[in-house]
């Protein structure tokens, strides 16, 4: 086997020539750049070139929408700790914009239904639903609000809280835990995000 | 903890107060007669050396053939506790004396009875439904309902 012939230079000799042109190259560039680029947006006043970003309405709306969804304060049963843990620091739905729980329905968009909903509480449970503004969301959070679980045959309890209010996003456990109600939150966030604003008629 | 003081003793005390109310005696539980209900009661409560002045709970019992209302009452003058029962057997229509009069406590209690097992307190100044609504239909804690 032959092995291919190889003609060794020294780099040295060439090195000289390479650094000049490399030189050169950077002076070229330096005299080009005493000019700076024209700003394209230089013809808008210095205020609206701070201040505009372009963007649809249904982006803007709904990135607000997201991330103010303040949840009405209430609980019917054991599931409201979890929802209760999930608003203190260690899971803290403050991350969200959601720390602030309305004690009116009025000035809520959002009904964590936390526990087992009888017959004789679905009145006000109702009321509290219909008090709240538009846009509103509902969660149904554990196994008692979304289908009765082991309750469901019961003659108090109300067999899902769907029988009542119309649920957003089903949250199951017996109690949910703090972190799987803030993934439910998260999908109420995505169902959000794809709303479509439309103005009152 | 309170003592839990013999049915026996309690029975011929009561006995020989009100003749022929007791009917059954267990180790510290006492049967009397529905009808002579209130008056055990009042002699329960208001008997010096007995003084019974809390009643902590009043439970009704389905047995299918009779229903049976237990009173669970303890005296915090002198720290025992006693066990009372009383048994009515007319099941489409069951009633035993309210004892509100003695005991403010048994208010609720009896309505909580009234509701659940469907037995009617004589006597009850406000005897109506307190767990479920108004217009319920039947008695739900009954053997028989469903």
């Amino acid at each position: 086997m032959e092995i291919a012939s190889f003609e060794w230079k020294n780099p040295l000799e060439k090195s000289a020539e390479l650094d000049k042109a490399e030189g050169q190259t950077i002076e070229q560039i330096r005299t080009m750049a005493q000019q700076k680029c024209q700003d394209p947006d230089q013809w808008l006043d210095r205020d609206l070139k701070h201040n505009v970003i372009v963007t649809s309405i249904d982006a803007v709306i709904n990135l607000g929408r997201r991330y103010s969804v303040w949840p009405v304060n209430f609980g019917l049963a054991c599931c409201a700790f979890e929802m209760i843990a999930l608003a203190a620091p260690r899971f803290d739905i403050s991350r969200f914009g959601m720390e602030l729980f309305r004690s009116s329905p009025r000035q809520a968009d959002l009904m964590i239904v936390a526990g087992t909903l009888t017959w004789k509480m679905a009145p006000q449970v109702k009321r509290i639903y219909e008090q709240m503004p538009e846009p509103k969301w509902v969660i149904a959070m554990g196994v008692c609000a979304i289908s009765g679980g082991t309750f469901a045959e019961s003659y108090s309890v109300v067999p899902g809280v769907n029988c009542i209010v119309p649920v957003d996003v089903y949250v199951p456990g017996c109690p949910p835990r703090a972190d799987a109600l803030l993934y439910g939150i998260t999908r109420l966030h995505d169902k959000i995000k794809k709303d479509t604003f439309r103005p009152l008629k | 903890m309170t003592v839990a003081l013999s049915g026996k003793d309690l029975a011929t005390k009561i006995d020989k107060a009100i003749s022929q109310t007791v009917i059954g005696i267990a180790d510290n539980s006492i049967t009397v007669k529905s009808q002579g209900l209130f008056q055990v009661a009042k002699f329960l409560k208001e008997t010096p050396e007995l003084e019974f002045d809390l009643l902590v709970n009043i439970s009704g019992v389905d047995y299918m053939d009779y229903f049976e209302v237990v009173y669970h009452l303890v005296s915090l003058k002198h720290n025992h506790s006693m066990v009372l029962k009383t048994v009515c057997l007319d099941r489409d229509n069951p009633a035993v004396p309210s004892v509100v009069s003695l005991w403010r406590g048994a208010d609720f209690l009896e309505r909580e009875e009234y509701d659940l097992i469907g037995i009617r307190f004589e006597g009850h100044p406000n005897l109506k439904r307190i767990y479920l609504w108004d217009g319920f239909k039947g008695h739900p804690l009954r053997r028989d309902y469903l």
